[in-house]
């Protein structure tokens, strides 16, 4: 990252010079969200200050702008994930709203009784729970996919699992808990051999490698902006447009229709169809500079960053008696959940607070896979652009410490 | 020994952290650990403080007319909270036990670190010893 060396990343977040009970604050919890630089924070703010307006339906100057700078960041999405037009880029408030928008759409018109639904053990609760509840309304058969002790997808037991009646796989690409970086183009090419749709989770993918959706080549990749740099409340679900086309509406509202009568109400065009009510016009145009940010860097340089710092963590954290990684996959990103052996995670989190250190503790809403690996919950590190060696060795010297007690 | 007694008794013990994060979760640690051993057979599901992020159990006597308390945690610093309110609660009336207003939390400084999400604990394991309280009136 020559262009951009660590100390300027750093100071474009204003939050890292912060203090926490007086110490330097190092951010480790950015699986959960990440931080957002100056431009994401100063653009929200310029858009209320000078052109806040509602957009699509206005004929005035501000509404004007106001469109069109939203208009742009969908734009901008799409060349962001290779997608083939903006019909194919809806915004949601985020991966959950994306997940549940795919799952009811549909389950009113594709997935009838006795169809069958394949996720794995390591999904999020938002990839668990949507496809429960239209298995219960619609009669459907939810299957899932082994994960080994050390975090991998069981590829052979996926195959055992396909039948005729699959008709939709849903997968994280890369684990939230373990930080597993699945082999989804191995798992979206075999779906579509067997005509399955095929459901990308992109949460934690999305910032942290390149993602290009016409050679994963998936039916849909669902994210989110705060995971990203950008703003909380903004999501996107990609869908390809033939798919799109043929999908009920989500939600009824204003925006989403083309004519409205009593009788019979016709609905707009993608990705319209798809939005109804006022969007979250603000933080989709902050998430234009978070996706900015991510370009002007680069995310092959963000990639290589985080995999060295990656690998300086995973060196250091095997090097400390009495810590256990849960989650050991060949091909994983910067995220190491663990556990010590004499200080519950629960105590771990509100020491390393004490010392400036934000890191998660509990189950990370993926509770069928602390079953699975029989824990009730782990103290969790994710990494992300702006974290230092510093950073790492400062926590090291701090768990020691603590486990020392 | 009043229960307004005891928690002023605590907020003097506290003044020495002046308010310090990491000084007051050692401080709370050190006093978990050296509450009573809580039988291994009492850690029943009826026994668990339910809306904690840690498992606390807690049980009672009825000695008398007043409450006696015991308990434990999975965790060192919830056990030190647990360990002030046994102390607070425990010997006194359940009539006391229903009237007795937590203060300390706010004297002690200790709200500040046990911000929203983290006193849910705190007030899961009030509502206990009141609800035992209630159930011995
Ligand atoms: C893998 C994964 N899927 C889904 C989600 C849900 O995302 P959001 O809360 O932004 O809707 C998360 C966020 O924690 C996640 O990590």
């Amino acid at each position: 990252m020559n262009k951009y060396p660590l100390k300027k990343i750093r100071d474009d977040f204003p939050i890292l010079s912060s203090k926490i009970n007086n110490h330097n604050l190092v951010y480790f919890d950015n699986a959960a969200t990440t931080q957002k630089p100056k431009s994401v924070i100063d653009s929200i703010s310029n858009y209320y200050k000078n052109y806040n307006a509602n957009i699509h339906r206005g004929i005035h100057t501000l509404a004007e702008k106001a469109t069109e700078e939203f208009e742009q960041t969908r734009s901008l999405i799409k060349n962001f994930i290779g997608a083939s037009s903006t019909k194919e880029i809806i915004f949601t408030r985020g991966t959950t709203e994306g997940l549940n928008l795919i799952s009811s759409s549909l389950a009113k018109f594709h997935l009838k009784e006795g169809d069958e639904i394949i996720i794995s053990e390591m999904e999020h609760h938002s990839n668990i729970v949507p496809w429960q509840m239209i298995a219960n309304s619609n009669k459907l058969t939810l299957k899932v996919i082994e994960v080994s002790k050390e975090g991998e997808i069981n590829i052979d037991h996926f195959k055992s699992l396909i039948t005729d009646k699959t008709k939709l796989v849903s997968l994280v690409y890369i684990s939230n808990t373990l930080g597993t970086i699945n082999p989804v183009q191995n798992i979206i090419k075999i779906c579509s051999q067997h005509n399955i749709i095929s459901v990308i989770d992109g949460a934690q993918s999305s910032a942290h490698k390149k993602i290009n959706v016409k050679s994963l080549n998936c039916d849909f990749y669902v994210f989110s902006a705060h995971k990203m740099y950008g703003p909380t409340g903004v999501g996107v679900v990609f869908g390809k447009e033939k798919i799109l086309e043929k999908m009920p509406p989500y939600m009824g509202g204003g925006e989403m229709i083309k004519d409205v009568s009593f009788s019979k109400t016709s609905y707009n065009d993608l990705p319209y169809k798809f939005e109804a009510g006022t969007p979250n016009i603000g933080d989709v145009i902050g998430f234009k500079e978070a996706i900015k940010y991510i370009e002007d860097i680069g995310i092959e340089n963000i990639e290589s960053h985080e995999i060295s710092l990656k690998k300086y963590a995973e060196k250091a954290l095997n090097n400390i008696d009495g810590i256990k990684i849960v989650g050991t996959a060949k091909n994983k990103i910067g995220i190491f959940s663990f556990i010590t052996k004499n200080v519950h995670y629960y105590d771990l989190g509100l020491l390393l607070d004490a010392k400036g250190i934000a890191l998660r503790t509990g189950h990370h809403c993926t509770q069928p896979l602390m079953d699975k690996f029989d824990l009730d919950g782990t103290a969790r590190l994710s990494l992300a652009i702006y974290n230092t060696t510093d950073e790492i060795d400062y926590f090291v010297d701090s768990l020691i410490k603590l486990m020392k007690r | 020994m009043t229960t307004t007694q005891t928690q002023n008794d605590i907020v003097e013990d506290f003044k020495v952290l002046e308010e310090d994060f990491e000084m007051t979760l050692n401080y709370l640690m050190e006093i978990g650990e050296k509450m009573d051993d809580y039988d291994e057979e009492l850690k029943s599901d009826d026994n668990l403080v339910k809306g904690c992020q840690s498992k606390v159990w807690l049980s009672h006597e009825l000695k008398g007319g007043k409450i006696f308390f015991s308990g434990d945690s999975n965790t060192s610093i919830t056990k030190g909270l647990l360990s002030l309110l046994i102390k607070i609660f425990s010997g006194q009336t359940p009539e006391d036990i229903l009237n007795t207003k937590l203060y300390f939390i706010n004297k002690t400084g200790l709200c500040r670190f046990i911000g929203t999400q983290r006193s849910n604990g705190l007030e899961a394991m009030e509502n206990k010893f009141k609800i035992i309280a209630l159930s011995n009136k």
